[in-house]
């Protein structure tokens, strides 16, 4: 992850001096050695796979292979376009995507101006411990604490809302609660550790200012808004790319535990759906061509963005 | 001035107060399972006991242990922890020191290509259908190999040794005749130990909590990791008889609904012990690996 800000000249001249290329890589070649697992392993198990995309336009038959099915061009593309479920697909991939995006982005922002306002002590250290825990916390156990918490009969959240004398909400079996459930757990989830960037950022901002600020009569807000808070932004933009950069595959592993035939048109999304077509029901070209739509768009988005960042903000992935 | 100053201090007890309801709001869940994991069931399906454990029972524990499933679950984990953990650290750390020389030629090109990866990719059935063709189904490879690179921490590797190997180290090394491979083994890895726990953590975490690739290429449920067993029993809500049984009459049928709650908390706890066990000691070198990688990479 970078904030390519620097000039350009300055990582030209960073360049070791150039030596003639043979002679160099004869007296390295234990680098190309060490190098070369690594390379072969993302050759083998990423760049292989993107070459057996094809089979999205072929008829793929396990007997006859990648290599030998038929054929068949954009039938694949073409059937997924028009079945019934594309729409509702798209939706709630983008809906969840979104929904994440706009409660689950700010929130560890906010959190870590705040840590920031805090003396060093115990009190702060107890809140980045605890909050910073449940990023720990293996997808299906956090599932079961879900799925546990939510039950209409005994659940924690249902047993609080009887309490107050509501009716019990079947969280999980309403499609309407679905997207909810879903993105609140994962601010639970991974909102302190989402500050730990921010608070090295917010960690190097100059102390003079803010005391040029206090001397000008600068509240504590103030200070907060005008000086910690832009210096986070170049922070906040990578970040923002990154998230657009998984846009399209939406936390996977929960939405595909927490799915069930209940909530499944409110929980279905293009990963899921490419799970079951393709390694469930086995119509493996179909939900090839699916998959590669899906990265597709994804790549898309992450090109536009960066582009948008770069020409306001100067600030991009590359 | 005065004014002022006053605002301050209200402004700090403000945020102290929000950053304590954070605090319980984050904390109370996790406090909620540990105490609902020793209680008795029908205090804690009546919503009786709300944070202190009531009637004490170590009930679910029992039970847990108690399934040999949980144990053969745990033992596979263990091993594809630390078998998938070196894995994974010996092809990134040599890999990430090589990429971070800057007299590696093609270097760019190599970071390049990796770094694409992350943005676009085969995908699930392209990766399956390949995984498949090299035989790894229903073996334990599937789940070591496929995996043994991420790219988000060959980046942070990488990016540590630029900035804690000076050149000099390594010019040095040149005038005293010692290979790249000395010069790795005997000052670059003993220089980094930070970075390898770092790594070891991350990737090691990653294989405890993951499920998904046992799911797909998985078939022998001797096989099955930990999170395998666990999805079962939380997710799917299917249990082994043998945990359940507590009789054959009508009561016994009620008991059992209830302590299928107790053992669902209990799992909870037993399978993220080790992390729970780690974590405190470990906290720094988590928040290590994002500093790093939050640097330019």
């Amino acid at each position: 992850m970078t904030a390519q800000t620097e000039p350009l000249a300055a990582k030209k001249a960073e360049r070791a001096p150039r030596r003639s290329g043979w002679k160099s890589i004869r007296k390295n070649w234990e680098l190309y050695v060490f190098v070369l697992p690594t390379m072969a392993y993302f050759i083998v198990f990423h760049y292989f796979p993107m070459y057996g995309l094809q089979i999205a336009f072929r008829d793929y038959t396990p007997s006859l292979g990648i290599w030998n099915s038929p054929w068949v061009g954009l039938e694949n593309l073409q059937r997924f376009f028009d079945s019934y479920y594309f729409w509702t697909l798209i939706w709630n991939t983008i809906g969840i995507s979104l929904y994440e995006l706009a409660v689950g982005f700010p929130i560890p922002i906010l959190l870590a101006l705040a840590l920031n306002e805090l003396r060093n002590g115990t009190f702060k250290k107890w809140v980045q411990t605890v909050t910073y825990a449940p990023h720990f916390i293996s997808v299906v156990v956090m599932s079961g604490m879900i799925i546990a918490f939510t039950s209409p009969s005994s659940g924690l959240i249902n047993l609080a809302i009887k309490a107050l004398g509501g009716d019990p909400i079947a969280f999980l079996s309403e499609p309407g609660w679905f997207k909810s459930v879903f993105v609140f757990s994962g601010v639970w989830q991974s909102m302190g550790w989402g500050t730990i960037i921010y608070l090295a950022a917010l960690a190097g901002v100059d102390p003079q200012q803010h005391e040029a600020a206090m001397i000008d009569g600068a509240t504590r807000l103030q200070r907060i808004w005008h000086i910690n808070l832009p210096s986070i932004v170049p922070t906040m933009v990578i970040l923002l790319i990154l998230n657009v950069g998984s846009f399209m595959s939406v936390g996977f592993e929960k939405v595909f535990l927490l799915q069930n035939p209940l909530n499944l048109e409110a929980s279905d999304v293009i990963s899921t759906y490419v799970y079951r077509s393709g390694l469930v029901q086995g119509q493996f070209s179909f939900s090839a061509a699916v998959g590669l739509f899906n990265s597709v768009i994804n790549f898309i988005l992450l090109l536009t963005v960066n582009r948008v960042a770069k020409r306001l903000n100067e600030t991009s992935l590359w | 001035m005065n004014r002022e100053a006053r605002s301050d201090r209200v402004f700090d007890v403000v945020n102290k107060l929000f950053l304590f309801c954070v605090l319980i709001i984050v904390l109370y869940p996790l406090v909620y399972v540990v105490s609902a994991s020793i209680s008795d069931p029908v205090y804690v399906n009546q919503g009786a006991m709300w944070l202190f454990p009531k009637g004490i029972t170590f009930e679910g524990y029992q039970r847990v242990f108690q399934n040999p499933e949980i144990w053969a679950g745990y033992a596979n984990t263990i091993l594809y922890t630390v078998a998938g953990t070196s894995i994974n650290l010996l092809f990134t750390l040599p890999g990430a020191y090589a990429l971070s020389r800057k007299d590696l030629k093609g270097r760019g090109i190599m970071m390049g290509l990796i770094v694409f990866t992350m943005f676009f990719g085969g995908g699930l059935v392209p990766t399956f259908l390949l995984v498949s063709g090299l035989g790894m189904m229903n073996t334990v490879w599937a789940l070591l190999i496929p995996n043994a690179v991420a790219v988000y921490n060959l980046i942070i590797c990488r990016t540590f040794f630029q900035m804690n190997i000076p050149k000099e180290l390594q010019e040095s090394a040149e005038i005293d005749g010692s290979s790249n491979t000395m010069l790795f083994l005997r000052i670059v890895l003993p220089l980094s130990a930070p970075i390898i726990a770092v790594m070891g953590l991350y990737y090691g975490v990653t294989h405890w909590n993951s499920y998904f690739s046992a799911i797909i290429y998985l078939k022998d449920r001797s096989l099955y990791p930990l999170q395998l067993i666990l999805r079962e029993i939380l997710v799917q809500n299917q249990m082994s008889d043998t945990m359940l049984m507590t009789g054959d009459d009508m009561e016994a049928m009620a008991k059992q609904a209830r302590i299928a709650d107790i053992i669902k908390y209990a799992v909870m706890i037993v399978s993220s012990l080790p992390i729970i066990v780690v974590y405190p000691f470990m906290q720094r070198f988590f928040m290590k690996g994002v500093l790093i990688g939050s640097v330019k990479g």
